[in-house]
Order: C-alpha cells, then sequence, then structure tokens
C-alpha cells in the first residue's frame, strides 16, 4: 500500500516529530513527568496536551485539531514548565525528559484569559446574530473562562468585505482569529493551497492569491476548510430562503433528494451521537416541512454505476479487443464534483480519463425534469429541484451552464447537511423523535450499492458488485458482499479481482485481473495523479477518487465538528444500514430496470442517456487572470 | 578593501577592533582540531552577541553532536533591531573576521555550506563582499580542500532578506531562507537539531562569528581577560541619538552607561535605550547599571534621549514599529501590540484610567510570557519600562504644569 510522504508541511507548523517506541516497556521507552504535583509516565515524545488529556486534565485549544498540523499559533493552551522563562504551548512541546508542568497556574491563567480578551477584541459581530451560535469554539471558551465583557475593547465596524463571489464558500474574514486551521486544511491536507496568511503584523488576513474573490481563484469548492474553522469566517452559500419560498408557493412543485452521508450524520446537528442513520426520520420530516416529494439520490447512484460501468466495459472491450489507442484507462469516476474542479484545474490535460457520467445528484436533477414530470404529468417548469448533499461543491456544480440537460436547470438548489438540520429546527421539528416512513415512488427505496456511495471506496465497491456480474454472470465472491479491500480510511488504496469463467459477451475479458484504486482527499487524488504522469497506471483499470478525507460522508457540508473518528463512525452507520437492505446491487433495482424499460429506452450509455445523464469538462488550468 | 561608510576610519579596541591577519585563525584552527576548538571556545565564555545571549559553545556542541548528512552555517546579517549598526561596520570593514568565523564553525560542526542573511537594505554590500569571497576562494580559503586540509571543504552564499524585522529571529530568519513566509517556527525542535532544510543549522550573529577567529588565533584565556564574570570580552556598540559622537563603539562588558555617556560625549542626557526598541529605556537613577548580560543587557543598540525628548512620543513610535513588524501569526503579540499602541495613543489624548494603564502593564506580561518567539515577548519591555520609569513625566506633567492625578 502506499503512503502519503514529501507532503508540504511548513516547519513552522509541525511540532518535533519524535518516533514513539513501539514497546512502551523498553528502557527509555516512557517518560515520568509531573502534572501539578501528579507523577505521570507518559510514551516518550508525548505531546503535553495528549499526556493531559490521558490524566483527565483539560487544556484549551483552539488553532489545533486532529486532523491538521500543528501550529502553536493561538496560545491558549500554553501551561507552566518549570525551568523554562516563558509559557509553552502543550499542543506542540514533547515530552522527552522528566519535566514538571503546572497548568493551571495564576500566570496560565492570565495569560488564557488575556489571549481569549484579545481575540474577542478583534472579532467582529455578536453571539445572537451569528450562523455558529452554539457551535462555536471561541464562544465555548468565552464561556469556559467566565468572560463577561470586553477587557479590551470590541471591534465595531467591520474591517473586510464578506466575499460572497463563490457559489460554495463564503468567506467573512471578520470573524477570523487567524488561528490558520483553513490555510492548513487547504495547504496540508488538501494540497490546493488557495488560502494563505497575507500582510504583518495587525494587518495580517487569511487570503486568496492577490486577494481575488475565491470564484476567481483555484479553489476546488470542496469546503472542507469551513468544517475545520472554529468561528463563522467560513460557511457554506446558504439557499435555504430560496427553498422556503419555494415551499410556500403553491404554483411550485418542490422535490428533494436526499443523499446517504447526511443521512448518517444529521443526527449530530440534534445532539445525537455520531454514528446512527436517520433516513427514515428524515423522511418523514422533509415532508412535514413541505416537500412534496422526497426522493432516494441512491436511486441515480445506482443510475450512476449502470453508466460508468458501462462505459468502463465499452472502454475495456475498445482497448482489449479493437486495441484501440485513444482509449483512456484507467478511467477515474466522476461523482465528486471538488475532484472534478481540482482536475481541471490541476490536471486538465487528463480530463479524458474521466467517466463522462453526472455525478448522482445531477442525473437525479435531469430525470426528475424529463421521466419524473412526464410520468406525473407535471411542467418542468413548475418543479423545483432540491439536493440534500454532505458537500460544499455540489453548489457550484449545479450551477455549472452544462447542467441543463432537461432543458431547464436540473437541480436548482443544492443544500448541506448542516442547512438543512436548521430548516428542520425552524421549522419546529425535532429529527430523532420523527416516524420512520419510505422513500416515494416512482423511484422508491434504493440499492444499498447506491447507499455506501457515502464513503470511500464505496463507488469502487458498488461498481465491482454489478460490473464482476456482469461479466462473469455471478455475484463478487466476498461474504456477505463485503468487498474489504474498498473500505478503511487509508489513503490510497490499491487491490485487483480476477475475473474468470466470463458469460459470452464479455468473454474477452477471460483472464483479466481488474485492477483498481480508491483515493480520498484531493492530497491523495495528487498523488494518483503524479502516478499517471508517471505512466504507473498503465495496468490499472478503474479508480475512485473522492475530494474529501472519508469520501462524501467527510463532506464540507456535514455537521461540525470532524475528525477521524467522528468519520468512521459515520461509515459504520452506513455500512450497518446497507447490510440490512433487501437489494444491495445496482443492477438489481427494480427502478432501474424500469427506467431503462420505459425511458432510457436504447440501454446505459445510449443516446438519450447520453443527452440526460452524461456531461464534458473545462480545462481551467492553474492560472489566475 | 574599500568601504562606503563616512566613518571609515581604523578603528581600535579589546578584542573585536585588536589586530588580526586573515587565515590565521583558520589555520590555527585546523591545527587545534574539532574538539580542542569547542574547548577553547566554551574556555572563552562567548555569549551570543545578537542579543539573547545563548553560550556559543554549547550552541556547536550540540550541532556537532547532531547525526546528519548535512549541517549548515548561517550568518545572521538581519539587523534590524532599531539603533543598530555594527553588523554593518564590521561587514564592510573586517568581512576577513565574519567569513573566518564562519569557516572555522563548518569546519567544528562538519557543515560545508554557509549562508549569509544579509539585511535587504544593506544589498549595496553585495558586490563588495562576493568581491571579497571571490578572494578567499582563490586563496583556498573557502571551496575544496580549504588550506590542503583532506575534506575540510566550505562555501559561502549570500542571501538577501526583504526587509522583514523578524527575520532577524533565527527560524523566521531560517523559513525566510527556505522561501516560506517569515515567521517563527516552534520550538523544540531547535535549529541545531532541526533548522535550515530540516537540519542541524547553527545561526549566528554576525558579531559572534568576528569573535571566533580572535578567541582561536589568541585563546579563550586571551579572550576573557576582558569583561565580566558572566559577561566575557567585549562588545560593539551601537550609539546613536543625543550626543557628540555617535557611532560604533567597542566597550568592555561592564562598562557603566554613565562612562559610556561620557565617551561619547553626551550631555544632558535623560534616558538611554538599552537593546533597541526591543530593549528596556532607563533614566537617570539607573546609568550606574552596567552593560552586561546579567545587568543591563544588549545586542548593541544603544539610543540617547536627551531633555528635550518627549518620552511618550518615543514610545509611540516604538509601539508602532512592533505593530507593523509582528510577523502576525500568534494571538498575544499581533493583538498585544495593538492594544499597547492604543493605550499610550490614549494617554497622548489624556483619556485613561490608572486601573486601564495597570491592565495593559499585565497584558504585556503575558506577552513576554506567552507569545511565540522573541519578538513578541520583548515588545512590551519599552512600554513596561517607559511607563515606569518616567511615570512623573508622561502622567503628571505637560508642558502647562501639572495635571489632575486620576485615579
Amino acid at each position: 500500500m502506499l503512503k502519503r510522504e514529501n507532503i508540504r508541511i511548513p516547519v513552522s507548523q509541525q511540532a518535533l516529530v519524535i518516533e514513539k517506541p513501539i514497546d512502551i516497556t523498553t528502557i527509555g521507552g516512557t517518560v515520568t513527568i509531573q502534572i501539578n504535583e501528579k507523577k505521570v509516565f507518559v510514551p516518550f515524545g508525548t505531546t503535553i496536551l495528549d499526556a493531559c488529556k490521558e490524566n483527565q486534565i483539560h487544556i484549551p485549544t483552539l488553532c489545533h485539531h486532529p486532523d491538521l498540523c500543528i501550529a502553536g499559533v493561538c496560545r491558549i493552551c500554553v501551561v507552566e514548565v518549570e525551568g523554562l522563562r516563558t509559557l509553552q504551548t502543550s499542543c506542540s512541546f514533547p515530552v522527552t525528559s522528566p519535566i514538571k508542568i503546572h497548568t493551571s497556574t495564576e500566570k496560565v491563567r492570565k495569560a488564557r484569559r488575556h489571549i481569549i480578551d484579545l481575540l474577542l477584541s478583534e472579532h467582529y459581530g455578536e453571539c445572537y446574530s451569528c450562523f455558529r451560535n452554539g457551535n462555536c469554539e471561541l464562544q465555548s471558551l468565552a464561556k469556559e473562562y467566565g468572560v463577561d465583557g470586553y477587557s479590551f475593547g470590541h471591534i465595531l465596524e467591520p474591517k473586510y468585505k464578506v466575499d460572497k463571489s463563490s457559489a460554495a464558500v463564503i468567506r467573512d474574514m471578520n470573524k477570523c482569529i487567524l488561528c490558520k486551521r483553513c490555510v492548513r486544511t487547504c495547504i496540508d491536507l488538501q494540497e490546493v493551497g488557495v488560502l494563505e496568511a497575507i500582510n504583518r503584523g495587525h494587518e495580517t488576513h487569511v487570503g486568496t492569491f492577490l486577494d481575488k474573490p475565491l470564484a476567481d481563484v483555484i479553489c476546488i469548492n470542496c469546503g472542507q476548510c469551513i468544517n475545520r474553522c472554529p468561528t463563522a469566517a467560513l460557511r457554506a452559500n446558504d439557499p435555504s430562503d430560496e427553498i422556503w419560498n419555494a415551499i410556500d408557493d403553491p404554483q411550485k412543485h418542490v422535490v428533494i433528494q436526499t443523499a446517504p452521508s447526511p443521512r448518517a450524520a444529521i443526527g449530530e446537528e440534534f445532539g445525537i451521537e455520531p454514528g446512527h442513520s436517520f433516513t427514515g426520520e428524515l423522511n418523514t420530516a422533509l415532508r412535514r416541512i413541505g416537500f412534496d416529494k422526497v426522493f432516494d439520490t441512491n436511486f441515480t447512484a445506482d443510475l450512476t454505476i449502470m453508466e460508468e460501468g458501462t462505459e468502463l466495459l465499452r472502454r475495456l472491450k475498445k482497448a482489449v479487443v479493437e486495441k484501440d489507442s485513444s482509449v483512456r484507462l484507467p478511467q477515474f469516476t466522476s461523482c465528486s464534483p471538488g475532484w472534478i474542479k481540482f482536475i481541471e484545474h490541476f490536471y486538465p490535460e487528463y480530463l479524458d480519463y474521466l467517466s463522462s457520467a453526472k455525478s448522482p445528484q445531477q442525473m437525479f436533477g435531469a430525470v426528475i425534469k424529463t421521466f419524473y414530470a412526464k410520468e406525473s404529468k407535471i411542467d418542468p417548469a413548475d418543479i423545483i429541484t432540491v439536493a440534500l448533499m454532505p458537500c460544499a461543491a455540489k453548489k457550484f456544480e449545479c450551477n455549472r451552464p452544462e447542467m441543463n440537460a432537461s432543458g431547464f436547470k436540473d437541480v436548482d438548489y443544492g443544500l448541506t447537511t448542516r442547512e438543512m438540520a436548521k430548516m428542520i429546527r425552524e421549522a419546529g421539528i425535532h429529527l430523532p423523535e420523527m416516524p420512520k416512513s419510505n422513500f416515494d415512488e416512482p423511484f422508491g427505496n434504493a440499492s444499498g450499492a447506491g447507499l455506501i456511495f457515502g464513503a470511500t471506496g464505496g463507488v469502487m465497491e458498488a461498481a465491482l458488485r454489478t460490473v464482476y456480474e456482469l461479466v462473469t454472470g455471478r455475484e463478487v465472491p466476498f461474504e456477505n458482499l463485503r468487498i474489504e479491500s474498498c473500505r478503511g480510511f487509508e489513503g490510497i488504496k490499491q487491490a485487483s479481482i480476477k475475473l474468470e469463467n466470463c458469460v459470452e459477451s464479455n468473454n474477452f475479458l477471460e483472464g483479466v485481473e481488474l485492477k483498481f484504486i480508491v483515493a480520498h482527499g484531493t492530497a491523495n487524488a495528487k498523488k494518483v495523479m503524479e502516478m499517471l504522469q508517471r505512466g504507473e497506471l498503465s495496468d490499472v483499470h478503474f479508480v475512485e477518487i473522492m475530494a474529501c478525507p472519508g469520501g462524501c460522508l467527510g463532506g464540507g457540508g456535514q455537521p461540525i465538528p470532524t475528525s477521524e473518528e467522528i468519520r468512521r463512525k459515520r461509515a459504520q452507520a452506513i455500512y450497518e444500514e446497507e447490510e440490512g437492505l433487501p437489494v444491495r446491487k445496482s443492477h438489481e433495482n427494480v427502478h432501474i430496470k424500469y427506467i431503462y424499460e420505459n425511458f432510457l429506452t436504447d440501454g446505459p450509455c445510449g443516446e438519450l442517456s447520453h443527452k440526460l445523464l452524461h456531461t464534458h469538462y473545462t480545462k481551467r488550468g492553474k492560472y489566475i487572470s | 578593501m574599500e568601504t562606503t561608510l563616512k566613518t571609515s576610519k581604523k578603528r581600535t579596541g579589546p578584542v573585536l577592533f585588536s589586530n588580526y591577519q586573515q587565515a590565521y585563525g583558520i589555520k590555527k584552527a585546523i591545527e587545534l582540531g574539532r574538539e580542542n576548538i569547542l574547548l577553547e571556545l566554551k574556555d572563552s565564555g562567548l555569549k551570543g552577541r545578537g542579543g539573547a545571549g545563548f553560550s556559543t559553545a554549547t550552541k556547536w556542541m550540540l550541532s556537532a553532536a547532531a547525526n546528519a548528512e548535512k549541517k549548515f552555517i548561517v550568518c545572521n546579517a538581519d539587523e534590524g533591531e532599531p539603533g543598530t549598526f555594527k553588523d554593518r561596520v564590521l561587514l564592510l570593514e573586517y568581512p576577513e573576521l565574519v567569513f573566518d568565523g564562519m569557516v572555522i564553525a563548518g569546519f567544528t560542526i562538519g557543515a560545508k555550506i554557509g549562508i549569509v542573511y544579509l539585511r535587504g537594505e544593506y544589498e549595496y554590500m553585495l558586490p563588495l563582499l562576493e568581491g571579497f569571497l571571490n578572494n578567499m576562494k582563490e586563496e583556498n580559503l573557502l571551496g575544496k580542500n580549504i588550506l590542503e586540509k583532506e575534506g575540510f571543504d566550505f562555501d559561502i552564499n549570500i542571501r538577501l532578506g526583504s526587509g522583514a524585522y523578524v527575520c532577524g529571529e533565527e527560524t523566521a530568519l531560517i523559513e525566510s531562507l527556505e522561501g516560506y513566509r517569515g515567521e517563527p517556527r516552534n520550538r523544540p525542535p531547535f535549529p541545531v537539531n532541526t533548522g535550515y532544510l530540516g537540519y542541524p543549522t547553527v545561526v549566528n550573529n554576525v558579531e559572534t562569528l568576528a569573535s571566533i577567529p580572535h578567541i582561536i588565533y589568541k585563546g579563550g584565556e586571551w579572550f576573557k581577560k576582558n569583561g565580566t564574570d558572566k559577561s566575557k570580552g567585549s562588545k560593539l556598540f551601537s550609539v546613536s541619538g543625543d550626543c557628540g559622537k555617535p557611532g560604533v563603539y567597542e566597550l568592555q562588558w561592564g562598562t557603566k552607561i554613565n562612562e559610556l555617556l561620557e565617551i561619547v560625549e553626551a550631555k544632558n542626557c535623560k534616558a538611554v535605550q538599552v537593546g533597541g526598541a526591543s530593549g528596556v529605556c532607563l533614566p537617570k537613577s539607573q546609568f550606574n547599571r552596567s552593560l552586561a548580560y546579567e545587568d543591563a543587557a544588549t545586542g548593541g543598540s544603544i539610543i540617547i534621549f536627551d531633555e528635550n525628548r518627549n518620552m511618550l512620543k518615543i514610545l509611540i513610535n516604538f509601539m508602532e514599529f512592533f505593530v507593523e513588524e509582528s510577523c502576525g501569526q500568534c494571538t498575544p503579540c499581533r493583538v498585544g501590540n495593538t492594544k499597547l499602541l492604543e493605550g499610550v495613543k490614549n494617554i497622548e489624548k489624556d483619556e485613561y484610567t490608572f486601573s486601564y494603564i495597570n491592565k495593559l502593564k499585565e497584558l504585556g506580561k503575558t506577552m513576554q510570557a506567552a507569545s511565540k518567539c522573541g519578538l513578541g515577548q520583548s515588545s512590551p519591555n519599552s512600554f513596561i519600562s517607559i511607563l515606569d520609569n518616567f511615570k512623573e513625566e508622561i502622567f503628571y506633567s505637560n508642558s502647562k504644569g501639572i495635571k489632575n492625578v486620576k485615579a
């Protein structure tokens, strides 16, 4: 398996990397330190922060985030280390000698209080008029330290213009406390590098290249920065007011499609521990809010598998049988709009490798405004399609000019999990109390293969279940259809499956070892693209890439906070829900069979599906005009 | 070698400005060998001349002991502290001392490359210094097998800064060298272990390096004849402000401020800023203090203010400097300095209470303790010292007479 190496992390933002001993019982494996007069043993190289956490001592943090490298810039986590003149940041200080630590002396308490006061003095606005009210790390720190006034004043006029240029991400630097989590997310975690600190001293702010609007730089709209912002400096572009207007308008037929990841995470917005799905409850809540129909995005996930799988088989046939050298392999998935914008900016010369299939969201939009409108005899001009997505980039995607195959804007609004939760609360509904209900016809409940699209590797697993069966006529040879090599959070996963005893129509693939790669997070996508550039992927057939760490369940529209632990729990919820479903292969979804028999009659990748379900990409490049 | 300084004249002094012939130090260093150089250095008691005063021998020993395929020597010539100009004189008039010092440092810790991080404003020195380095190369004082010593390779590059004060801080300097924003790093790790490009790096001030050839050639014993118990040797002072003879002086550590004022012909002196903007401001009553690491410490900057100066204006000037020159990374320094400046301006406008002033002083103490690097840790020094030492002038009198005392 592959490792992430040589990533660009400025040394200023790294803590001393001490190799922790594998066996801590070896001599020198542990260090005896004193925390507040209490003797404790910690593994050599543990940070003071972790050592304190292990010993039930809470140390406040702000610029620290479990997904990101150490910054040590907010200074809120300072502690006193005996023998050192200055206070030390516990997040960046590795324990390598028997030190004595004091975590709440007068000096420490005063310093922390001062730091909170200083941050508040420059933090524009009031909590009650802020969408992060109740979920703001600065606010909870102020509460923790009993702040009851502004010791050093409070900024009364906004200093910066709010950047609303982007369809996905809104930046309000007046609320920024310069913890630089967004900068580290963008450069280190995602390796996009749109955000960086600009200027010096009191003029310092986080900005883009030449302070251009976010829409004009190479932002991929993944929204990972939003998930890691401790305050309200970053948020998604919220269309809920327009959606309310559409719901209130009796002329409009408002339908919503819900993706699997929001269902597995929206409970967190209502105080439920991560790891519980609320699919049925959400259906009821959405109907009570006033949506006319509630559809399952997994239906078009299944459709995507049919289209993308067929496209892959055609490419393979061209390459193997017709020896056509113009065929681009491996085929890359195209479901993740963040990944699409990433490749358009960073690797525009490789767009031919992408599957031309639209993402499930956009397929659904096109199907609703054509097939569904026809079936239910509603004028598509009166239909408003809303997509509940875990994603910020979906907002940009539905606004792409090419996304109007139905003759209308295929998807009118992309809504994030957080915004949906807000609408549900606004409607006076407590989601966990809702009775369960099913999705609406004519799309009904989709297959489990569509459901697992939410986790990294899910598209690959779903595609393999279908492609393998189409090629060999047999189910994938794994217990309970679990393809473990697709699962898990390793950055880049590589595996293969041998195709034997193929059915006649696909016997050109007899004996072929189908090789695939699964990557999540654009930093890993970059690694895969570099492998492609070096020609190392010549024997690989299919690559799944998701822009966000963990896949869609870690998307930029998901509840805050996020961490690998939370993402694992969401994945677990998705996989558990999937195993309980009656249909778990895309091609066995009866509604899929129905649509190919009655609407897309020329089959997958046929003429009509090409018009409605496939798209093209734009060579954007990295140069900013 | 020619210089462009008007003040250029043969200087005299006990250590740095004493006689030295180029390459003698290097030759002696080769004779002594690494361990003896470190012993000699330890014996001399040399401490960093940039202001922090860390033992040079310890720094060298740590990086000499570090196990790495590459090591670097960096000469910190980003002389940015307001009121210092001694490094300029050293580089222009005594480049052989600085460069010999770097070569000896490279020999001792096992570095093959030395980098001079030259202040952007000193760009005009570039041709002179590069010409000098070329001469050294021709004389085999740089390059491969220096002075026929097998395996003794060392080269010096000069890199220009871009004018940020914070890049004088060693880790910010290294970030800048690597091409990033000049922002101080977390420590630990220290540059002696993880420095330029992640390799062990010794960052020394120009003056520290210039002391090395003397110490190696003439011995640590000779070096520590000057100075005090805890501050060995001599120091270059950049004296500016209200005095008859401003300039660069080499004086022994331990010299009293009074004595220095006499030498530079300062009359009616009210205050002396020791250590530049980040140093402390001393009133007349403290002029009997001595200039030494253990008393009034300084990286060399001495600014003299006479009776006609307004201390509040001086403080505003200093605080404006820090507000602008903070790198903007850590909270105490970035926001703290603006709050201190706001406070001084409020004093100027006569809008303050003493509880407010005390609150700011407390904030200053937090900045000293909790800032990430020396900039934020030392920027409140002048704020606290000027408000403490010149209370009468600032709070109780103005040109019109006595002010109302506030609660």
